[in-house]
């Protein structure tokens, strides 16, 4: 499992890493903001705010894929905060961040709401016809997946309680190369597995849209064409910046 | 080329069931031979197509951050897929936007995503067949690439971009549309989309004059290509002669000439439509778009201003600067390049117009929000002085005015279902279709509001909907020209209408 582990995660961090750079090193050769868009660099920093924090668009759109699908994101990240207690040490100057009780029950509960939220976009995708008909095998099992990930989580921390000292033993050992034994616990296994499965296909599918938002050139571009020029490098070279200057 | 239903009107704009293929054998005519070749592209489907439309989708998504990142990101969330105005006509699902997308999606991951070259049928990925060429042309040209998808997808995934994208690789196959590329060709060799020769145009021109001093008896010019003007006026061609543009001309023509502006066209710039942008080829969208540049040179003009026009005003604002710049030749003062609205709401502001707004008191306008310019530019130094510009015009010249719903219109306007290189007769039934939504919005303010007249600052919105409301039971006069409603209402000096403004004794409405 340790060694699963670790694969996946390098797995995820090149595999993210490039499509990162890909998306970086793509030139965007024309502006195309959608307007209205922000005439400011900082006011496009508020506009990715808004839209990768409140989902400002989709809130636009549909009321319903917006609650199930905010709710599911804001419960994924507070789930996550409550498990680095798992990876932080005692000693860290991080721990009180991480361990205090906040954090932890506000992790805790957020599993719920994450399941719930997933659940009611897993419903849609079966009960709406016009996303029913856009839904491949993959959308499906994706959402699946997280909700069983989910609901193992929640086992865990609700009905079959595991030994988490041995589980943070396992964890920091995973770190320094010194692999120790996992609490016995078939949710656990359930849990990691997929987790390694997700962490697997991320760069390789539509999960992708985490990068791609801040990439996406209608949400990124300041709009000023008029005001500054706009030139991408092959085009400069493909016609010699054909300007007389 | 009535062989189709005309949608029934209903009060609301509704979500449909799904109809599959019920448009799957709408397709626009093949371009010929010479139309391919005039713009570097082959006369026909080549032999080897799959390849070469591979290695071009290869190639755009190199060049496009855009295109990587839109293929990439979609989540299926389904938002976007009552947005479409070609969808809520037609009921094909095709036409929601994530499933038009998806035509192009599921070839890239098929042949360049490690999940879709192992596991096609988990992710959606499918082989480059004929069928899916024969889907690529029929729905990409069923999109306007009017960016109303754009604005509701959380990662701002504009399908405009694939359909653009879709349409160079086709066309890089040999397989592109006629209208599109006839009228590109146009451009290179006559000037115009309408291939309206120089002694045409300026015929027009003298016809105008005429037209104006009979009805004002002021010498209203229409100059055409003056050396040392300071202003370049480009604007569709449509504004020559085609109803109600026309009349739209006549209104630039009368604001400059009461602002004692010196102005001019170019035989050779008569144009601002740029069909470049349809095809998604920067390559020619540059060539069109040099002529402007070129005739500036030429004519030695200080300032460009663009008429009444959507897509040519989003290529004009977002892209000439980039495509042809930078305009260090010009008067640095001014936007480069204007919007004729920037500059007659500037005079209105002044106070150089005298107005009488009583002109146009037997209509009560509404305002058609075109796609390209309210989602793919601005007007004015402020987001959303789009949306602001056309209206405080349209209200300083008309007492009369009332907004559609607001679920469609500004940033969430609807197209006219006659962008993006559509406006064609092989077209008529998914234009139809597609006007629907902004029909069902109309009527609703004509029934409830009294709004008898509805203006547009586009010449493709125009000729759309003269062509396809009448099909909805409203009547082509329905649509006027933001420009046409100030001639109306300018009281030039000199002019029949202010001896009879001043000499009557009622009182006048000069501000
Ligand atoms: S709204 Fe965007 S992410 Fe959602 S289905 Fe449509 S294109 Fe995909
Ligand atoms: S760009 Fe406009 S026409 Fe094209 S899919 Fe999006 S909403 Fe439809």
């Amino acid at each position: 499992m340790s060694f699963l582990l670790l694969i996946a995660l390098v797995v995820f961090i090149v595999g993210v890493g490039l499509k990162i750079k890909q998306y970086a090193q793509t030139p965007a050769p024309l502006k195309i903001p959608t307007t209205p868009a922000p005439v400011t660099q900082t006011g496009v920093v508020f506009r990715m705010a808004r839209e990768v924090v409140l989902f400002e668009s989709l809130f636009k759109s549909n009321k319903w894929i917006w609650v199930f699908g905010w709710m599911f994101h804001v419960s994924l990240l507070l789930a996550f905060f409550r498990h680095l207690r798992y990876v932080v040490s005692p000693d860290s100057f991080m721990w009180p961040l991480v361990s205090n009780v906040i954090v932890q029950s506000f992790g805790q509960y957020a599993g719920f709401a994450m399941v719930i939220g997933l659940l009611g976009l897993l419903a849609r995708r079966f009960l709406v016809e016009r996303i029913r008909y856009i839904s491949s095998p993959s959308d499906y099992l994706m959402l699946v997946m997280l909700i069983v990930i989910g609901v193992s989580g929640l086992m865990m921390s609700f009905v079959s309680h595991i030994d988490i000292v041995q589980l943070k033993m396992f964890v920091m050992g995973l770190f320094g190369f010194d692999f120790q034994n996992l609490p016995e616990s078939t949710a656990l296994i359930v849990h990691l597995l997929l987790v390694v499965v997700l962490l697997l296909i991320f760069p390789f599918s539509k999960l992708l849209h985490a990068p791609g938002v801040f990439f996406s050139p209608t949400r990124n571009q300041v709009d000023n064409p008029r005001e500054k020029r706009h030139l991408s490098a092959w085009a400069a070279e493909k016609y010699n910046d054909h300007v007389d200057k | 080329m009535a062989d189709f239903e005309t949608p029934e009107i209903k009060e609301f704009i509704g979500i449909p069931a799904l109809q599959e293929g019920s448009m799957a054998h709408s397709s626009p005519f093949i371009a010929y031979t010479d139309h391919q070749e005039a713009l570097g592209y082959p006369g026909e489907l080549v032999e080897n197509w799959q390849q070469v439309a591979l290695d071009k989708m290869d190639d755009l998504r190199s060049r496009y951050r855009s295109f990587q990142v839109f293929l990439d990101s979609c989540v299926k969330c389904g938002a976007c897929t009552d947005k479409c105005h070609y969808f809520l006509g037609t009921s094909d699902p095709k036409n929601m936007p994530v499933a038009r997308q998806d035509l192009l999606r599921k070839v890239y991951r098929r042949y360049f995503t490690f999940a879709g070259k192992y596991f096609p049928k988990l992710v959606g990925a499918e082989d480059l067949t004929e069928a899916v060429l024969d889907d690529w042309y029929s729905y990409f040209h069923q999109c306007s690439q009017c960016r109303r998808c754009s604005v509701f997808c959380p990662y701002g995934i504009d399908t405009a971009e694939i359909s653009m994208a879709a349409r160079e690789i086709m066309d890089a196959v040999g397989k592109g549309q006629k209208y599109c590329n006839e009228i590109i060709g146009k451009v290179f060799t006559v000037g115009n989309n309408l291939g309206l020769p120089g002694k045409a145009l300026a015929n027009v021109l003298e016809g105008l004059e005429e037209d104006v001093e009979d009805d004002t008896g002021v010498a209203v010019k229409f100059p055409l290509d003056v050396k040392g003007a300071d202003i370049l006026l480009v604007t569709p061609s449509a504004d020559f002669f085609a109803e109600p543009h026309i009349d739209g001309l006549i209104g630039y023509a009368k604001v400059f000439h009461e602002t004692g502006a010196s102005w001019t066209l170019s035989t050779t710039a008569s144009e601002a439509g740029n069909f470049g942008m349809f095809i998604g080829s920067y390559e020619n969208m540059r060539r069109v778009s040099m002529r402007i540049r070129d005739a500036a040179k030429e004519l030695g003009v200080k300032r460009i201003i663009f008429g009444e026009c959507g897509h040519a005003w989003r290529i004009a604002y977002s892209f000439l600067n980039t495509l042809v710049g930078p305009f260090d030749f010009l008067d640095q003062s001014y936007p480069i390049p204007q919007h004729i609205l920037e500059y007659t709401w500037g005079e209105l502001e002044k106070g150089t117009l005298r107005i009488n707004k009583e002109e146009n008191d037997h209509m009560t306008l509404t305002f058609h929000d075109s796609c390209n310019v309210a989602r793919g530019s601005r007007m004015g130094d402020y987001p959303g002085g789009q949306f602001d510009y056309p209206r405080n015009v349209i209200k300083a010249v008309c007492n009369n005015y009332v907004d559609m719903d607001p679920k469609t219109t500004k940033e969430a306007t609807f197209c006219c279902g006659g962008g993006g290189g559509l406006l064609t007769d092989d077209l008529m039934e998914i234009r139809v279709k597609g006007v629907l939504p902004r029909a069902t919005a109309l009527k609703s303010v004509v029934e409830n509001e009294g709004v008898t007249h509805m203006a547009a600052i586009c010449a493709i919105c125009k000729s759309q909907f003269t062509k396809t409301l009448p099909y909805y039971g409203f009547t082509m006069d329905q649509i006027v020209s933001v420009h046409q409603l100030v001639s109306e209402a300018l009281v030039m000096k000199g002019s029949e209408q202010e001896a009879e403004l001043d000499g009557t004794d009622g009182d006048d409405t000069e501000e």
